[in-house]
């Protein structure tokens, strides 16, 4: 019996919208035809709407078949195997411009190799970085991840290489990396991506901050909501102990629990001591400080997934990229109601029109674009006006926004942005770890004042009252839950006023 | 469709037992039960305090603090619907409204029948195939009411 290979994702976007069912659907037309399909689940490329994708190699490199139902099995087999042209094929993968136009260094391999083999990851350069690690030393690789410039990219951009220093010179035994992979942004799921996809990659990373800093204990908190990404690392892990990867360094996997505020990376901590999720005052930085007090680097996982990389090509390459002080490249995750959503990877710098409207395509209803929310629930919201504004921390925060972890979330103009207001104030109350009350109860309140705002209770007032409150949250909370709140909010009320305006129905439920 | 096991104090305390030695043991624990049983059963909370040396009432406010954990069995079918920004964008809200019609539950409410319990959630990272939702551990995306029925037949 001859022999196919093919390649589908089994990333869980992919499953979510029926890969499993097209790979079932593959091996029945397959076998109809006394063809063994050899396929191989691989992560996915990020073109999310062209999911379920199917490649098949050919001389011009493998070509792409989606978005693939399981009816078209048959038909796009026949295509592969018979030549011919099919609905659904898209050409070489590769000369998609969604997916030719980025800067894959994070993401190289995903989509392309067998997440769990580790012959793959070898293959398309795993381990590079790590070597280069252990031939530089220890103290030197601190400092290429400080001169590579790479900041946290799980959403307050501290220098990571600053974290690694001061976590190498903490007196304290034993010392822990931890991964923060709890990505609770709506709109985000790079982390995600790369656990599914290329599982080695974050462990590798782990590994040489583990060298880096000193520590032997590596944890990675993964969210519930991700058990796809749970069973793809501690499946990984197994493997690259077995193979003798890790050097010693012990790596384990553990669950959330459904807490946004647990992606802070204090609460995290408590979290992962088994206590509830309340943030911790700083100082003592967790580097000093952190997991059962002792000194922890506790980085997000593309910013983790970046280090082998710059370990391995050099922080000058990786210095190359970007603008300012963003260097090196963003995995910017298009969401919502867009047309081309997914994952794009690109060098700081590119604005945030072109990646809306170019990139995605602008939304999927074929509406006009009216607002984008950038870096999750506690990013701003931002009107077509700001589309100049171009993807890098300043330009951002210029703006009273900020890139967070690069997701980027597109509504049409059927949206209330009113309701997103409140829904951000609801978010934070639901939320809120209740150690500072700034958040706790200011959350509260500003769902009360947008309902009185909205049912014409003396409206003004309300409005000064939410810009008051907001001002006390952003300045009096005690982590970023509550103080970055207002940024929805108030980039609402600021640039959708038009929206605020009392409307018939509502007074009832304010009052 | 997921199994549960009837509450026992022989079980809970086997599981205890399964992770009491790890560090930080609460959350391993507290979702072993979890899977188990459907829920965390409060008589579970005196057990579990016991072994990991903590009061009642720490193990109480843990249980209560994370979303996750159920206090009470959910029914034959959990639908677990995402709320957050991405899938407002894509009509998530209006979805959901249809949803709780339907079914004549609200959120974290089971159908009289037992069949189906809805539970919010805030965000399955399926965010480029808004609106998205797990029913029983499985990931769905690109939903609308059709494609939602669909799956929903299981529970029918
Ligand atoms: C409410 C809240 C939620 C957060 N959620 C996450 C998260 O899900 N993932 C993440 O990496 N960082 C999250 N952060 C940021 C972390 O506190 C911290 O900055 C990050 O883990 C540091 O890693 P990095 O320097 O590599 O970005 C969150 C912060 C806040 C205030």
């Amino acid at each position: 019996m001859s022999r196919l290979r093919l390649y589908l994702p089994a990333d869980a976007a992919a499953i979510a919208v029926g890969a499993d069912r097209v790979a079932a659907a593959l091996r029945a037309a397959g076998a109809a035809r006394g063809i063994a399909i050899d396929l191989v689940r691989t992560g996915t490329r990020g073109m999310v709407w062209l999911e379920p994708l199917l490649e098949a190699e050919s001389a011009e490199g493998r070509i792409g078949f989606g978005p693939m139902r399981p009816a078209d099995a048959e038909g796009v087999l026949a295509a592969i195997l018979d030549g011919g042209t099919h609905a659904k094929a898209l050409g070489p993968v590769v000369q998609i411009p969604f997916l030719r136009e980025q800067t894959r260094l994070v993401f190289a391999r995903c989509g392309i190799t067998n997440p769990l083999s580790p012959e793959d990851y070898a293959a398309h350069g795993g381990w590079k970085g790590l070597a280069r690690a252990k031939s530089l030393g220890a103290a030197a690789t601190v400092e290429e991840i400080v001169a590579s410039g790479l900041r946290g990219r799980g959403g307050a951009g501290f220098p990571t290489g600053i974290k690694w220093r001061t976590a190498a010179a903490a007196v304290g035994s034993p010392k822990y990396i931890v991964c923060n992979a709890d990505e609770g942004d709506s709109g985000t799921f790079a982390d995600r991506m790369v656990m599914e996809g290329d599982p080695f990659l974050l462990i590798e990373g782990m590994t040489i901050a583990g060298f880096a800093v000193g520590a032997s204990q590596g944890y990675i908190y993964i969210r519930s909501e991700y058990p796809h990404a749970v069973a793809a690392m501690r499946e990984a892990i197994r493997i690259a102990a077995r193979e003798g990867a890790l050097d010693g360094f012990a790596l384990e996997v553990r669950v959330g629990a459904g807490a946004y505020v647990c992606g802070e990376e204090t609460s995290l901590l408590d979290s992962l001591e088994g206590k509830r999720g309340m943030v911790r005052a700083k100082p003592p930085l967790p580097a000093i400080q952190g997991l059962w007090g002792k000194p922890t680097v506790i980085n997000n996982v593309i910013s983790l997934a970046s280090v082998p990389w710059i370990m391995a090509e050099g922080a000058g390459a990786y210095r190359g990229f970007g603008l300012g002080r963003s260097r090196g490249t963003m995995p910017v995750q298009l969401a919502g109601n867009v047309r081309h959503g997914g994952l794009y990877e690109c060098a700081f710098g590119v604005t945030l029109g072109e990646l809306v409207q170019r990139v995605g395509g602008g939304t999927a209803s074929g509406r006009p674009v009216r607002a984008v929310q950038v870096g999750g629930p506690l990013g701003a919201y931002f009107p077509p006006a700001l589309f100049d504004t171009p993807f890098d921390y300043e330009a951002f925060a210029a703006r009273d926004g900020l890139i967070g972890h690069g997701g980027v979330v597109v509504f049409d103009d059927t949206v209330d942005m009113a309701r997103q207001a409140r829904f951000a104030m609801e978010f934070c109350g639901l939320e809120s770890c209740g150690k500072c009350t700034p958040c706790r109860i200011g959350s509260v309140r500003g769902v009360e004042v947008i309902d009185r705002l909205l049912a014409g209770v003396r409206p003004e007032a309300q409005r000064e009252l939410l810009a008051d409150l907001c001002h006390t949250m952003k300045y009096g909370s005690l982590c970023a839950l509550g103080g970055f709140t207002p940024y929805p909010v108030m980039s609402a009320l600021t640039h959708f006023p038009e929206d605020f305006v009392p409307r018939a129905g509502a007074r009832m439920a304010a009052e | 469709m997921p199994e549960y096991e009837r509450w026992s104090e022989a079980r809970t305390n086997a599981i205890i037992a399964e992770h009491a030695g790890e560090p930080g043991a609460t959350l391993p624990i507290l979702h072993a039960l979890q899977e188990v049983f459907g829920h965390v059963p409060v008589e579970a909370e005196p057990l579990v305090a016991a072994a990991l040396n903590l009061s009642r009432a720490e193990v109480h406010g843990i249980v209560t603090f994370y979303h996750d954990f159920r206090r009470h069995a959910p029914g034959r079918h959990v639908l677990r619907l995402c709320r957050a920004e991405a899938c407002q964008a894509a009509g998530g809200e209006a979805l959901a409204t249809e949803v709780r019609r339907r079914h004549g539950i609200d959120w974290h409410a089971t159908t009289p029948d037992g069949a189906l319990t809805l539970e919010p959630v805030f965000c399955l990272g399926l965010c480029a195939c808004a609106p998205a939702a797990m029913l029983d551990g499985e990931v769905l995306g690109r939903l609308d009411e059709a494609t939602l029925d669909e799956a929903l037949e299981c529970v029918a």
